[in-house]
């Protein structure tokens, strides 16, 4: 029981990583109609400043935010100096362009950081572990993540529903001409929401970096299910990503964690094992393909027209 | 036209002098430099360097010249680079292939055009058993080496139960199947996870709740950092010891992983601090020549290119004599780094084996240091299968 409870942190947990990226990913999407495959990058920026800012200054906040500005920033001269030619093109050119940013941006990591991944400890002050039920310890990092997690979607529904600045974002996302007519910069805004996204991506990358490996290419690994939560979600919409982290999230620990026991309900434990792992793997995939036949434009289409 | 054949004639004659004065014997090395492995193959390629700059552009006092390639760790990539350098670069001898998949895809190719493959690194049981051929010699090791030697040191330090981890391929299960080969125990679980996993959370709650004495994984590269830390985030690292083979714990890996790693024991063909006149002075070249400490890698890189130094030698720089060649490179008379080694008739090496620890030096460094001879003159589990 108390082992079924840890993995379903561990899937709310995986769940919350998923969103902060896919949340960027979807409003870009959404609101500009661009898909930016160098998302990823943005999450490896944002983890390579913010352990190389933590570790030379010794603290973890002051690395976030180094991060956050990181990634804020070059999403936005990104914006400027490539998107904006891109706007009106096919989505193929897009993809095309976005996937050589990913090229470039992996290699100029190397070129900074070089080869060698870098070192990103937890911070003192969220290390160890507590006891959330008798006899169920659990990392405060993690717990720490999801928190975070939590408040950026808050932080978000109340940007889009409660701010103007959300207001032009959502008017500009179904009609941008006519905002502009109505006297909106709607370059800016552009330029703003892409900066949003790319500082999703970042705060993601630097909270991923003392968990995981801080090496450039991590942002591949991470893009594939991002995109599988979006489109599960359905592309565009903030609140499909949240179900879609979520949903994704959790099938994929839950499967991780008790499929092996299921099989061995059925078969030898040597090829329960084996089998398990296989299907394991599969299993957001599976589910991704039940969800499109359900509701092939997701569980959240952003614009039902 | 004229001017033009003019011109052509000094080239002509230039060419042909170059021919007269010592061709250089060419090295063929394919290996990954790119990629997030690419520092596998750096390490490799700086190793071979090394012996080749201490000599003065020779090996053995025969000039040659290395010519390295990346495979981006592709195996088709691998393939289209070793024809083009045994077809248009003349190469008669190849090394440097990272990667089991990659060499899978050349090796056996190259070896039947009577090209000499020496193996820096990858060295699967294809090709030590059946597989096993006259012109293949690996320097490094066979791929299950280093986990059956601590297969081995699990037993004796008597373990009675142990949790298996490796990712869902080929060389997950080759590499468990090593560890098992000596681990007389019980086995709690083998549990193969998804190639290139980021988060082992499902897994360490697994492995908390079966309680299993000891832990051996098999996860290599950025899949081993991200193991190690969330195992040592979760308070496991103290409670449930950690074994693996040297993959997750070279000098370069633990710069990233840090505290997480500190106590964890590895099982390794050498180490830096191995006590050995030829291991003294190349830590110490290395280390000036490149500023770090070098990685295993680093030394199968540095043993390829003096054991070729060594068969150079013998047949004076003649790649003619092929036969007397390979009978020279069978002898392995050279200094290894390893201290002793031979080759078993498989080709592949007969050598000690050693059981390390990851420490924390006075200078706040994280290390290896190792602990403890396993196996004295091991010999690989497919030799006997090898017709040779």
């Amino acid at each position: 029981m108390l082992l079924a409870i840890e993995q379903i942190l561990n899937g709310l947990q995986l769940g919350i990583t998923l969103f902060l990226m896919s949340a960027g990913l979807t409003l870009v999407f959404g609101i500009m109609q661009v898909i930016n495959l160098a998302h990823g990058s943005f999450y490896m920026i944002g983890a390579f400043v913010g352990a190389t800012v933590t570790a030379r200054s010794g603290s973890f906040l002051l690395g976030v935010l180094a991060a956050l500005v990181a990634a804020a920033g070059t999403g936005m001269i990104v914006e400027v100096i490539v998107l904006r030619r891109l706007y009106r093109r096919e989505h193929l050119d897009q993809v095309l362009a976005t996937f050589g940013l990913i090229l470039f941006f992996n290699e100029l990591t190397r070129i900074i950081w070089g080869r060698q991944p870098l070192m990103m400890d937890v911070p003192a002050w969220l290390g160890g572990s507590i006891e959330l039920l008798p006899g169920l310890p659990y990392p405060v990092y993690r717990l720490a993540v999801i928190v975070v997690g939590i408040a950026v979607a808050l932080g978000l529904w109340l940007l889009f529903a409660r701010t103007r600045l959300g207001m032009q974002i959502r008017a500009g996302a179904s009609n941008r001409e006519m905002t502009a007519a109505l006297g909106v910069n709607i370059r800016l805004i552009y330029t703003l929401v892409f900066g949003l996204g790319t500082l999703l991506a970042g705060l993601a990358g630097v909270m991923a970096g003392p968990i995981l490996a801080v090496e450039s290419g991590m942002g591949e690994s991470i893009l594939i299910l991002t995109f599988v939560v979006i489109v599960i979600g359905g592309i565009g919409s903030v609140r499909g990503a949240v179900v879609g982290a979520l949903l994704v999230g959790m099938v994929d620990t839950l499967g991780r964690a008790f499929l092996p026991i299921l099989f061995r309900l059925f078969f030898s434990s040597a090829s329960a094992d084996s089998i398990a792992a296989s299907v394991a793997s599969m299993a957001i995939y599976i589910l991704m393909a039940a969800i499109l036949v359900w509701r092939p434009r997701g569980l959240f289409p952003a614009h039902s027209s | 036209m004229k001017n033009f054949l003019m011109a052509l004639v000094p080239a002509g004659l230039l060419v042909a002098s170059l021919a007269v004065a010592a061709e250089p014997v060419k090295i063929g090395m394919v290996t990954t430099l790119s990629t997030k492995a690419g520092y596998l193959g750096e390490e490799i390629r700086d190793g071979f360097k090394l012996a080749i700059d201490q000599e003065k552009g020779t090996l053995g006092g025969i000039p040659v010249e290395l010519i390295v390639e990346d495979d981006e760790a592709k195996p088709e990539k691998g393939k289209q680079l070793a024809d083009r350098l045994v077809k248009k670069d003349g190469v008669k001898i190849m090394t440097g292939i990272v990667f089991s998949n990659v060499a899978m895809a050349v090796v056996p190719k190259v070896v039947r055009e009577d090209v000499i493959f020496l193996s820096a690194n990858a060295a699967p049981s294809q090709l030590a058993g059946k597989g096993c051929n006259p012109n293949y010699f690996s320097v490094s090791y066979q791929n299950d080496n280093p986990d059956e030697v601590v297969g081995q040191y699990v037993t004796e330090a008597s373990h009675k139960n142990v949790y298996l981890l490796a990712p869902n391929y080929p060389a997950g299960k080759d590499h468990l199947a090593g560890f098992k080969r000596y681990y007389k125990g019980e086995i709690a679980a083998e549990v193969y996870t998804k190639l290139d996993q980021s988060d082992y959370a499902a897994e360490i709650a697994a492995i908390r709740a079966a309680k299993p004495e000891a832990v051996f994984f098999f996860l290599p590269g950025g899949m081993g950092i991200n193991f190690l830390k969330q195992y040592a985030q979760a308070g496991l690292i103290g409670s449930i010891p950690l074994y693996g083979p040297a993959f997750s714990f070279d000098e370069r890996i633990l710069k990233a992983v840090g505290p997480a790693a500190l106590g964890v024991k590895n099982g390794s063909h050498w180490a830096h601090d191995l006590d050995n006149p030829a291991n003294r002075q190349f830590v110490e070249a290395y280390r000036k020549a490149y500023g770090r400490t070098p990685t295993l890698y680093a030394s199968q890189g540095y043993d390829t290119a003096r054991l070729l130094g060594s068969a150079l030698k013998a047949v004076n720089g003649d790649l003619g004599k092929l036969d007397e060649l390979k009978a020279a490179l069978k002898k392995a008379d050279f200094e290894s780094t390893r201290g002793s080694f031979a080759f078993g008739r498989n080709q592949h090496p007969i050598h000690d084996m050693y059981i390390r620890e990851v420490i924390k030096t006075p200078a706040g460094e994280y290390t290896n240091k190792t602990i403890k001879k396993v196996f004295s003159n091991h010999v690989d589990a497919f030799a006997g299968e090898c017709a040779m």
